[in-house]
């Protein structure tokens, strides 16, 4: 099962290291991993998107914890949270296809954030579905690359799953 | 008044009490070492490979319960006391390395002996540093400090560049906060009392005691809870001196080269008491199959070890020594069990296993057996020596043949298993312990990774003792190679190099031999009341294996025993 981790951790040199170092030398997969200050420039805070059954899940957030540069470890999964990446597209579509690529960017909010001759690159933001459907959407009209951003989640205020 | 780096380093680490550093010198380092050539207060021993300092610093630490403190120089010097960090690492002792490095301008650079020893040691420290301001010095030592001594221990790095240590600033001593750092070292009281109700109502109940015990001190409290109890112990590797082993309810060592009767145990248990154990696979075997009928409460300091390996009915989190005095408390006042009639019919089964197999070898004239020499030094100590040991079959039989009765006397590789640990170990606790005898149990293989440190031994007058197992095979791995590779004896025979006695001579210390089984005594006799260091050369029967032994992903009950044709064997040879 897949697990969106939160981690508050002191914003010094070489926790990025050691807590990548954590997940490959016992073997756990990193999805994906974000990472970036919070209001207080001494911590950061790190998204990590991870998978494994419960024991293992139980066994990373512990391991996590025992790191002496970590502050807290909060597990989204089990929080009512929301949840958003990034995606820069850049599509290459045929003549016929153009309009349709405005209108698709139209319908998912996405922005043009830069254009050629041949290509459309296209910014979209949004929980992990709305991405891939666009994704999906555009391939047939020709992705010439796309970049995307790790997974950033936010507890919601004042509500939590039971 | 503004100081140097170095002279803040020094100043810091006489104010968390350090009176000895191991180590060795080198180009980045040398103003360090300038200060320490007439400092009354700290005396540095001078080791003869970086892997020696950490080995001596470990068993420093592991005999006197203080970290063991570390002073090499940048690049090969760091890369060198990788191995002895992740020895440490592995059993959880405290240990604090410092490493010189280049100037801060060249890092990264590739300068000459430069190392990214922090990146290097990142998986193997509870934390490591690289000081880049001389103002962070001060702080940075008292962290190291308290993050190696406290929790649960293990080794920290600081890597010190050249130029911080030649920079200046002023002294200070700050008081240190950690946020994200706090251990957990009182027991919650509802699980401790959960726990006090399954320990009344179980009928087969069974201790197992390892590291954590003689990490947290806690071997009073142990004995306590075994004693109102009534409860049999048995000792992990790294457990070993945690509980008596002479006393009538120890059980000796479980797992892959424990007794039969405390593997018997353990499968027949209805409850477990795990205290500072982890669970380790040499322990519990095939796991799925670990301890069938037993609820298992587990009592660490580490949340991490807890439901690791094996699903855990009562877990423990806090400090060994805290949890039991809180846990005997309970158990003395509130459960007015009569605790001998509950456990008569339980240690009376636990008796008729020690009768079916107890340990033991067999017994020959002509060929010394590797046994009987451990028996013969337990017997002539009375179990008060400290005891090193290398790794391999040497390491087997010391746990198996010396029953040590006090923590802090028995100095292991158990987690990495580091040939070449025990003599520089025993080294560095001679120096802890200086009337004391201390003994390294050793095979030819082992002794030979830090052979280098006898001239450590000779120079600083320590009159550890060295026996050596000499099988002239790497023994463990042969056994292995025996019974599982149709004694294809692939690149473990180490033929009869080199000369022991003339190798310790050479050094400067004494050599000894003995071929024949009469002559241990006196050769052990000879040993001990010279003071000086001594290599003894016993020349072992090759093919003895380590008996009982589960072969790997097996049960622990399903255990290998000395075939009965071995045993009727009379024609021995000695030397292959």
């Amino acid at each position: 099962m897949r697990h969106t981790i939160s981690l508050l951790v002191e914003n010094k040199f070489g926790v990025l290291s050691r807590i990548s170092g954590l997940f490959s030398g016992r073997g756990y997969n990193i999805e994906s991993l974000s990472v970036g200050e919070t209001i207080d420039p001494l911590i950061s805070t790190m998204t990590i998107v991870t998978s494994g059954d419960d024991k293992i899940i139980e066994q990373i957030n512990k391991q996590l914890n025992k790191l002496i540069d970590v502050v807290k470890v909060i597990d989204m999964t089990e929080l009512d949270h929301v949840e958003r990446e990034m995606v820069l597209i850049k599509v290459a579509p045929k003549q016929e296809d153009k309009a349709e690529v405005l209108r698709l960017a139209e319908i998912f909010r996405g922005r043009i954030v830069d254009s050629s001759k041949t290509t459309y690159t296209i910014e979209i933001t949004g929980d992990e579905k709305k991405i891939e459907a666009i994704i999906e959407l555009l391939k047939p009209m020709g992705i010439k690359e796309f970049v995307r951003t790790g997974k950033i989640a936010i507890a919601r205020q004042g509500i939590k799953k039971s | 008044m503004k100081m140097t780096g170095a002279e803040i380093f020094i100043e810091s680490l006489k104010r968390e009490g350090v009176k000895h550093i191991f180590g060795y010198p080198g180009g980045v380092i040398l103003n360090i070492f300038d200060l320490l050539y007439e400092d009354k207060d700290l005396q540095l021993i001078l080791t003869r490979h970086e892997q020696g300092a950490v080995h001596a610093a470990d068993g420093y630490a592991r005999s006197t319960g203080k970290p063991g403190v570390v002073l090499v120089t940048s690049g090969p010097g760091a890369t060198n006391t990788v191995t002895g960090i992740a020895t440490a690492s592995m059993d959880s002792i405290p240990l604090v390395v410092f490493s010189g490095q280049v100037p801060t301008m060249l890092i990264g650079n590739d300068a000459f002996q430069e190392a990214d020893i922090v990146g290097i040691s990142r998986p193997c420290t509870k934390y490591n540093y690289l000081a880049k301001d001389v103002k962070d010095i001060s702080r940075i030592v008292r962290e190291a400090f308290h993050i190696a001594m406290t929790g649960r221990p293990g080794p920290v790095l600081i890597d010190l560049p050249k130029d911080v240590t030649s920079s200046k600033a002023e002294f200070t001593w700050p008081e240190i906060t950690i946020r994200s750092y706090n251990p957990t070292y009182e027991g919650n009281k509802w699980m401790i009392s959960q726990a006090a109700q399954l320990i009344a109502k179980s009928k087969k109940a069974l201790i197992i005691a390892g590291g954590g015990v003689i990490l947290s001190g806690a071997h009073k409290e142990l004995k306590e809870l075994a004693e109102i109890t009534n409860t049999p112990v048995t000792m992990t590797l790294m457990g070993l001196g945690g509980f008596p082993g002479t006393h009538p309810l120890s059980l000796g060592m479980p797992g892959m080269h424990g007794t039969y009767y405390a593997n018997k145990s353990i499968q027949e248990a209805d409850l477990l008491i795990a205290i500072g154990m982890r669970f380790d696979d040499r322990v519990t075997g095939k796991l799925d199959e670990f301890a069938p009928h037993a609820k298992i409460i587990h009592i660490d300091i580490d949340p991490t070890s807890i439901k690791k390996n094996v699903r855990v009915d009562v877990p423990i989190v806090g400090d060994v020594k805290r949890v039991l005095t809180v846990l005997n408390r309970i158990l003395k006042e509130d459960t007015k069990e009569q605790w001998d009639e509950v456990r008569k019919a339980w240690l009376r089964q636990i008796d008729v296993w020690r009768q079916e197999r107890p340990m033991s070898y067999t017994y020959d004239e002509e060929v010394i057996k590797p046994q009987f020499v451990v028996e013969k030094i337990f017997e002539l100590t009375r179990g008060d020596a400290i005891i090193s040991t290398e790794v391999g079959q040497n390491q087997m039989w010391a746990a198996q043949f010396y029953k040590f009765d006090k923590p802090r006397m028995w100095l292991t590789s158990g987690g990495l298993g580091t040939m070449g640990y025990g003599f520089p170990a025993a080294i560095g606790a001679q120096i802890a312990h200086p009337n004391k005898l201390v003994i390294d149990i050793a095979g030819d293989g082992s002794i030979q990774m830090n052979i280098q440190e006898l001239a450590t031994a000779v120079i600083n007058k320590l009159p550890v003792k060295v026996a050596i197992l000499n099988n002239r095979y790497l023994g463990m791995v042969r056994q292995w190679q025996e019974l599982f590779f149709n004694e294809r004896y692939s690149y473990t025979h180490l033929e009869v190099v080199p000369d022991f006695v003339k190798l310790a001579e050479a050094y400067g210390a004494v050599g000894l031999r003995a071929t024949k089984p009469n002559e241990v005594e006196p050769v052990l006799k000879e040993a001990f009341k010279i003071k000086k260091t001594v290599f003894m050369d016993f020349v072992v029967y090759w093919k003895e294996k380590v008996y009982p032994m589960v072969p790997a992903g097996a049960p622990i009950d399903h255990m290998l025993f000395e075939e009965k044709k071995e045993k009727e064997a009379k024609k021995l040879r000695a030397v292959k």
